[in-house]
C-alpha cells in the first residue's frame, strides 16, 4: 500500500510541473500565432492607430517573457487575471461553464461506460454470434459519423419530428435538476454514440485476447460457466487496457466536445476555449487549458493505480 | 507459391465477416488506385445545375455547386483514405515503438517519454491541433504530421500500459538473464503479446482521422478545396439531413463502410492471434 | 437577376404594392410558382398588438463581447445596443435619416458646422435626465488618442464638441461633411449617462429596452422602458437576444418553437425552411456585398485589362443561383446597393464573357493568366464555395485561379490587404460617401485594393460639401463609373438578409434593409400577435 502512496506523490509532484509546462507551451503556441488580442477583437476594422491604442490598453505593449511571468506569478497566487476581451474576471467566466463541462460529462459517462463494459463482456461472451456482429456494425456506424451529424440525426428525430426533448441545450444557473436533465439529454445521449464503440470495441478484444490463458483453459476445464470465467477470471486481468480506453474516453467527454456544445448551444468550457483561441485571449486560453490539463493529469493517475492495483506483480515489483 | 496457398486456405477459412470486410477494402483500394478512370467527370468540373436528383447520368446525383457526387466519392476515397492510412500508421509506429521501448526500458527513459506524452495529451487536442495548423499552414503534409504526432500519444499509452503487464512476466525475466537484447525482447516476447489490443485500437484509429478531419473542416482548417474528401463533404451537406435531405448519409456512408469493414478484418485477426477456437 | 427575383424583392421593400405585384407577375406568368412564404410576407400589415416576450436567434457574438462601445465587435452587441442605447439618429425603413434621441438636426455656415437639438425631457433607464454633457461625453470617449473604436477615424473628423445651454451640442468638423449625421447613427454612438465628463456605466442607455441581463457569448435580456421617448414604439414585454453560432441549430430552434425570429438563414435552405407551413421566410435586399479585392499595386493586378479580365471571367448569375439559392442579386462591381439614395440606374449589368476576357488579356500582352485566391469561410458562408466556382467559370478565358484556402484565424491581419487575391465582404453603409471613404479612398486604412484614382478622390471630397442633392447624384453617379470600370474588386454579389420567424410574429409593413432583423431594431418595432 505504501507503494501506491509514494507513486501517488511522486505523480503529483509531476503533475504540477506538466502543468507548468503546459502553460509555458500555451503561452509560446498563442504568441507565435499570427496576431494578437488587440488585432483580433478589432477584426476587419483594425487600424494601425487604433490596435496600438487597444495594445497599451491591454497591457500587450510589454515583452512576452515579462507578460509571462506577471501572469504566472499572479497565477501562483491564485488570481488568473481577467478577460482581454470581456474584461470579466476569470473565476467567474470559467466557473459556471466548467462546472457545465463536467455535468455533461458525467451525465453522458454515466450512461456511456456501463453501456459500453456490458455491451463488450456480452459481445466476448458470445463472440461471432449474430449479437456479436450487430452490435458491433452498429456502433462502429456511429462513431464512423462525424459528431456534428451525429447530433444533427438525433434532433431530427428526437426532437424535430417526435418532439421528446428540446433541440437547444442552453442551460442557465438556477435552472431546476430535473429539467436540466431533460434539456441535457440530447446531448449526453449524442456523446454516448461516441464514445461506446471504442471502449466497448477494447472490452471485448482485452478479454478475448486472455481467453486463450492457461488458467482460463484451466477454469473452463474445471466446468466453470463461461459468464463466470468472463467475470471472475478474464476481466479482473483485462482491467489495465479497458481503464486505459475509459480513461481516454472520459477525457474526451469532458476536454472534446466542442463540436457538440456548438450544435446544442450548451454554455460549456470547450466553445469558450475555441472563442478564446480566436480572439487570442490568452488569460481565459490558459485558464481553461490548465484546468483540462489537470482534469487530464488527475484521470491519468487514476487509470495508472487501477493498473497497478489489479496487477499483482506490478503491486509488488521484485 | 506457398505462401499464397497458405493465404488463400486462411482466407478459405475465415468467417464469413471477414471475408466482406477484406472485399470492402479491396474495393476501397481498388477505387482509390483508379479513381481518375472509374470517375465519369473531372474531380472539380462543374457538371449542371446543383442538388440534381440521382440519374443515369449522375449516378448520385449532383452537390452543392453542381459538381457529380459519384465522381467526388470516388476521388475522395483517394484522398480520404489515403491521408487516414498514412497518419494513423505514422501514429501506430512512432507511439507503439516508444510505448513499448518505455515500458521495458522503465527507469529514467520511461519517466522522460511518459512526461511528455502527458504533457502532450493534457494540452486538449484539437485546440493543440488548431494552434499547430493556424501556425504551420494547412498543408496535407502538416496535416498528416499533426495528426498522427497527437494520435500516436493515445497509441503510446495503449503500448506502454498493456507491455508493462508483459515486461513483469517471468519469462521476459528468462530473456533478460540469457543476455537477448532489447530488440529481440520486443519483437520476438513483447510484439506478439500486445498486438490484439493495438490492432483493436489501429481499426478505431483509422476512422477516428476521417473524423478529425472532419472537425477541422467544421473550424475552417480540413484539406484544401476543391480536393474532394468525405468528412468534408458531410460538413458541406450536414445541414440538409434537418430537412429530409440524405445527401450527407452517402459519403458517410462512405466512411461507415470502410470502417466496419476494416474492424471485421481486425476482430478475424483479433480471434487469429488469441489462439482461440470458435467455440469456447 | 431573374426578373422574379427582382420583384420579390422590391415587394419585400414594399416598393410594389401587393396589387401590381400580382398583375406583374402574372404578366410574367410566374405568380403560381412562387413559394408561398415569401410573397406572404410583407403583403398583409396587421395591426401592431401590445405584450408577449420575444425570442430571438442571430448567428454573430462571442464569449469575448464587452459593453463597451469602444470595443463593440460582434452583430450581438451591435443589435443589443441599437435595442437599449439611443442614438442621436436613426435609419428608418426606408432607408432615410431622422432625429432620434435628437429633435433635430441642421447645419450651420455650411456641412462643417452641425447643430442638435436634444429631446427634451428623455431620460436614461435610471430616471437621470440626458443632457449635452452626457452627448459630448459619450462621443468624445471615442476620438480621444488612446481610443480603439471603430468609429475613431470618423470621430477625429471632429474638431470641438460644445454644449449650448443643457439641451443643444454644437459639432464642428475639419471638413464639410454632408453625410455626417447619418453616421452619428451608428449603434456605437449610443448615448451613455456620464458624470463630470466621464462615462463609467455601460449597461444605461436610453432606448426602448432596459437591459436585465448580458451574458456574453450567449444571450441579453430586455424588458421595455415605460419612459421611452417614443411612447407608441416597442410593443413586446420584454425580449431575449441568443447567440446560436450553428446555423442548424438555429434553424431547429425556430422549427421547434424555441425562439419565434432566426437570422442568418443559409441561402441554400431558406426555401426548404419555407416549406413549413408554421414558419414564414423574410428576404430583405440589403447593402451586404461580397468582394475579391486585387492589390492594383500589385503585378500583374495593376494592368487595368487583367482586372477587368477576371472581371468579366465570374459568371454572377450562376453564383447566384449555386450560392445564394436566388437569394440575393448580383453586383456590378461597385460597393453601392439599390438600397442606396444615389444607385447609379444608368450602369449597364456586367455579364460573364469569357471572350472579351481573352481580348483584355491579350491587350495586357498576356495568353494566359495563373493565379492564386486566398479565401476563407469565417468571411461569409459560401465564400469557399464561390471561389472554387469561379476557378471552375474562369478556365474558358484562359485563366487558372487556385483557391486558396486560409485559416479563420487572423484572416484580417494576414491576408487581407496583403495577399494578392483575396476574399472580403461588406455588410455596407448607409450613405454613399461612408462606403466610399472607408473601402475605396486613397487615404482610408482599409482601401481593400489599395486603388488610386485621382478623379474618384477628388470627387470624393466634393461631394461631401456638396449642398444640392442634383449635383451630389451626378457626382456619386460617376464614382460608381469609375470603381466599376478601373477599380480593383469584383464586386459580385449582393446577399439578401434572410430572417425567418413563426406565424405568430408581426412583421411592419416595410422592413430596413441596412442591417439584418429590421436594421437590428426588430425588438423595437415588430411585435407578437397572441
Amino acid at each position: 500500500m505504501s507503494n501506491i502512496l509514494r507513486i501517488l506523490f511522486q505523480r503529483l509532484a509531476l503533475g504540477l510541473f506538466t502543468l507548468f509546462i503546459v502553460s509555458l507551451i500555451i503561452f509560446m503556441g498563442i504568441t507565435l500565432l499570427p496576431g494578437d488580442a488587440a488585432e483580433a477583437m478589432l477584426g476587419q476594422s483594425a487600424t494601425p492607430d487604433t490596435v496600438a491604442a487597444l495594445r497599451v490598453q491591454l497591457g500587450l505593449d510589454l515583452p512576452p517573457h515579462t507578460r509571462y511571468f506577471n501572469w504566472l506569478l499572479g497565477a501562483l497566487q491564485g488570481d488568473f487575471g481577467t478577460s482581454v476581451g470581456s474584461g470579466q474576471q476569470i473565476s467567474s467566466l470559467i466557473g459556471t461553464r466548467f462546472a457545465n463541462t463536467l455535468f455533461l460529462a458525467i451525465f453522458a459517462a454515466t450512461i456511456a461506460v456501463p453501456l459500453a463494459l456490458i455491451l463488450g463482456i456480452l459481445a466476448a461472451l458470445y463472440r461471432s454470434s449474430v449479437y456479436d456482429r450487430v452490435v458491433n456494425v452498429v456502433t462502429l456506424a456511429s462513431i464512423s459519423m462525424p459528431e456534428f451529424f451525429i447530433s444533427y440525426i438525433l434532433i431530427l428525430f428526437v426532437s424535430v419530428k417526435a418532439g421528446w426533448l428540446p433541440s437547444l441545450a442552453n442551460v442557465q444557473t438556477g435552472v431546476p435538476f430535473l429539467v436540466r436533465l431533460e434539456m441535457t439529454l440530447l446531448p449526453a445521449l449524442a456523446l454516448t454514440l461516441m464514445s461506446v464503440a471504442h471502449m466497448m470495441r477494447m472490452t471485448r478484444a482485452s478479454i478475448i485476447n486472455l481467453l486463450a490463458n492457461p488458467y482460463i483453459e484451466m477454469a473452463t476445464l474445471k466446468g466453470i460457466k463461461k459468464a463466470r470465467i468472463i467475470t471472475h477470471h478474464a476481466l479482473p486481468n483485462a482491467w489495465a487496457p479497458i481503464v486505459n480506453v475509459i480513461v481516454l474516453n472520459l477525457a474526451y467527454l469532458i476536454v472534446g466536445v466542442v463540436v457538440v456544445e456548438v450544435v446544442f448551444v450548451y454554455p460549456g468550457l470547450g466553445q469558450l476555449l475555441v472563442d478564446s483561441v480566436q480572439r487570442r485571449d490568452l488569460p481565459v486560453v490558459q485558464a481553461a487549458c490548465l484546468i483540462f490539463a489537470a482534469t487530464y493529469i488527475l484521470l491519468n493517475l487514476f487509470a495508472d493505480i487501477i493498473s497497478i492495483v489489479t496487477n499483482p506483480r506490478l503491486l509488488n515489483p521484485k | 507459391m506457398n505462401k499464397m496457398r497458405f493465404a488463400w486456405n486462411e482466407f478459405n477459412k475465415a468467417p464469413l465477416t471477414a471475408k466482406i470486410g477484406l472485399l470492402i477494402i479491396v474495393v476501397y483500394v481498388f477505387v482509390a488506385i483508379f479513381a481518375p478512370l472509374i470517375a465519369p467527370f473531372g474531380e472539380s468540373e462543374i457538371v449542371g445545375r446543383k442538388y440534381l436528383p440521382w440519374s443515369n447520368e449522375f449516378l448520385l446525383g449532383t452537390d452543392n455547386l453542381g459538381r457529380d457526387m459519384f465522381t467526388r466519392i470516388v476521388y475522395g476515397a483517394r484522398n480520404t483514405v489515403g491521408i487516414a492510412l498514412i497518419t494513423t500508421l505514422l501514429a501506430f509506429s512512432l507511439g507503439g515503438i516508444f510505448g513499448i521501448f518505455a515500458a521495458v526500458m522503465g527507469g529514467w527513459t520511461e519517466l522522460v517519454l511518459s512526461r511528455v506524452v502527458d504533457i502532450l495529451m493534457a494540452i486538449p487536442s484539437l485546440i493543440f491541433s488548431m494552434l499547430l495548423l493556424t501556425i504551420f499552414g494547412t498543408s496535407v503534409i502538416s496535416l498528416i504530421l499533426i495528426i498522427g504526432v497527437l494520435d500516436s500519444t493515445r497509441v503510446y499509452r495503449l503500448a506502454r500500459a498493456t507491455s508493462l503487464n508483459i515486461v513483469v512476466m517471468d519469462y521476459i525475466d528468462v530473456a533478460r538473464l540469457r543476455g537477448e537484447k532489447i530488440g529481440w525482447i520486443i519483437i520476438n516476447e513483447i510484439l506478439p503479446n500486445i498486438s490484439a489490443p493495438l490492432v483493436a485500437e489501429f481499426g478505431i484509429r483509422f476512422c477516428f482521422v476521417f473524423l478529425t478531419i472532419s472537425s477541422l473542416s467544421f473550424l475552417g482548417l480540413g484539406i484544401q478545396p476543391p480536393t474532394a474528401d468525405w468528412g468534408g463533404m458531410v460538413r458541406d451537406t450536414a445541414d440538409l439531413i434537418t430537412f429530409d435531405d440524405y445527401t450527407p448519409l452517402i459519403p458517410a456512408a462512405a466512411i461507415a463502410i470502410l470502417t466496419i469493414g476494416v474492424n471485421f478484418v481486425v476482430d478475424w485477426f483479433l480471434q487469429k492471434t488469441s489462439g482461440l477456437k470458435d467455440e469456447l | 437577376m431573374k426578373p422574379t427575383d427582382k420583384l420579390l424583392s422590391r415587394l419585400n421593400n414594399a416598393e410594389v404594392s401587393r396589387r401590381d405585384f400580382l398583375k406583374k407577375a402574372s404578366a410574367l406568368g410566374i405568380a403560381g410558382a412562387l413559394p408561398g412564404a415569401l410573397l406572404s410576407t410583407n403583403a398583409v400589415a396587421a395591426k401592431p398588438k401590445r405584450g408577449g416576450h420575444l425570442r430571438i436567434a442571430l448567428a454573430g457574438g462571442s464569449t469575448g463581447d464587452s459593453l463597451d462601445p469602444t470595443r463593440l465587435t460582434s452583430p450581438h452587441i451591435n443589435f443589443l445596443y441599437y435595442t437599449t442605447h439611443a442614438q442621436l439618429t436613426e435609419v428608418l425603413p426606408n432607408g432615410e435619416l431622422s432625429p432620434y434621441l435628437a429633435e433635430s438636426y441642421e447645419y450651420g455656415k455650411d456641412a462643417s458646422e452641425w447643430i442638435f437639438k436634444l429631446r427634451k425631457g428623455a431620460e436614461f433607464h435610471n430616471g437621470k435626465t440626458i443632457t449635452a454633457d452626457d452627448v459630448i461625453a459619450s462621443l468624445d470617449r471615442h476620438r480621444g488618442e488612446d481610443s480603439a473604436s471603430q468609429m475613431k477615424s470618423f470621430m477625429q473628423e471632429i474638431i470641438s464638441l460644445k454644449k449650448d445651454g443643457d439641451s443643444t451640442v454644437i459639432i464642428k468638423l475639419q471638413n464639410p461633411n454632408v453625410d455626417f449625421p447619418t453616421i452619428l447613427s451608428a449603434p456605437t454612438l449610443g448615448i451613455l449617462p456620464s458624470t463630470n465628463g466621464k462615462v463609467e456605466d455601460f449597461t444605461v442607455g436610453s432606448g426602448a429596452y432596459m437591459l436585465e441581463k448580458f451574458e456574453p457569448g450567449q444571450r441579453s435580456l430586455v424588458k421595455r422602458n415605460p419612459n421611452f421617448f417614443f411612447p407608441d414604439r416597442g410593443y413586446v414585454d420584454s425580449a431575449e437576444i441568443l447567440t446560436i453560432a450553428d446555423s442548424t441549430a438555429r434553424q431547429n430552434a425556430l422549427v421547434t418553437g424555441a425562439v419565434d425570429v432566426i437570422g442568418d438563414v443559409p441561402a441554400a435552405t431558406a426555401d426548404l425552411l419555407a416549406r413549413n407551413a408554421k414558419i414564414k421566410v423574410l428576404d430583405v435586399t440589403g447593402m451586404m456585398h461580397d468582394t475579391f479585392p486585387m492589390l492594383t499595386n500589385q503585378a500583374p493586378l495593376d494592368n487595368n485589362h487583367v482586372r477587368m479580365a477576371l472581371k468579366l471571367s465570374i459568371d454572377r448569375e450562376e453564383v447566384l443561383e449555386k450560392i445564394l439559392s436566388g437569394h440575393g442579386m448580383v453586383g456590378n462591381d461597385h460597393p453601392i446597393s439599390p438600397v442606396n439614395r444615389f444607385f447609379n440606374t444608368e450602369l449597364e449589368q456586367r455579364v460573364y464573357d469569357p471572350e472579351k476576357a481573352k481580348w483584355h488579356l491579350k491587350q495586357a500582352g498576356l495568353s494566359k493568366l495563373k493565379i492564386k485566391l486566398s479565401v476563407s469561410d469565417s468571411v461569409y458562408a459560401g465564400a469557399v464555395d464561390t471561389a472554387v466556382l469561379y476557378s471552375e467559370q474562369a478556365k474558358k478565358s484562359g485563366i487558372e485561379i487556385t483557391p486558396n484556402r486560409v485559416p479563420a484565424d487572423g484572416y484580417w491581419k494576414d491576408v487581407w490587404l496583403k495577399h494578392p487575391w483575396c476574399v472580403s465582404n461588406w455588410s455596407g453603409r448607409p450613405t454613399e460617401d461612408w462606403m466610399f471613404t472607408q473601402a475605396y479612398a486613397a487615404t482610408s486604412n482599409w482601401n481593400e485594393t489599395l486603388w488610386k484614382n485621382d478623379r474618384f478622390n477628388e470627387l470624393l471630397v466634393a461631394a461631401r460639401a456638396e449642398l444640392e442633392d442634383s449635383k451630389r447624384r451626378d457626382m456619386y453617379y460617376e464614382m460608381q463609373r469609375l470603381v466599376r470600370d478601373d477599380g480593383g474588386s469584383v464586386v459580385h454579389l449582393f446577399a439578401n438578409h434572410i430572417t425567418a420567424y413563426n406565424e405568430n410574429v408581426g412583421v411592419p409593413s416595410k422592413v430596413a434593409g441596412n442591417w439584418e432583423f429590421d436594421g437590428f431594431k426588430m425588438v423595437e418595432r415588430w411585435w407578437l400577435n397572441s
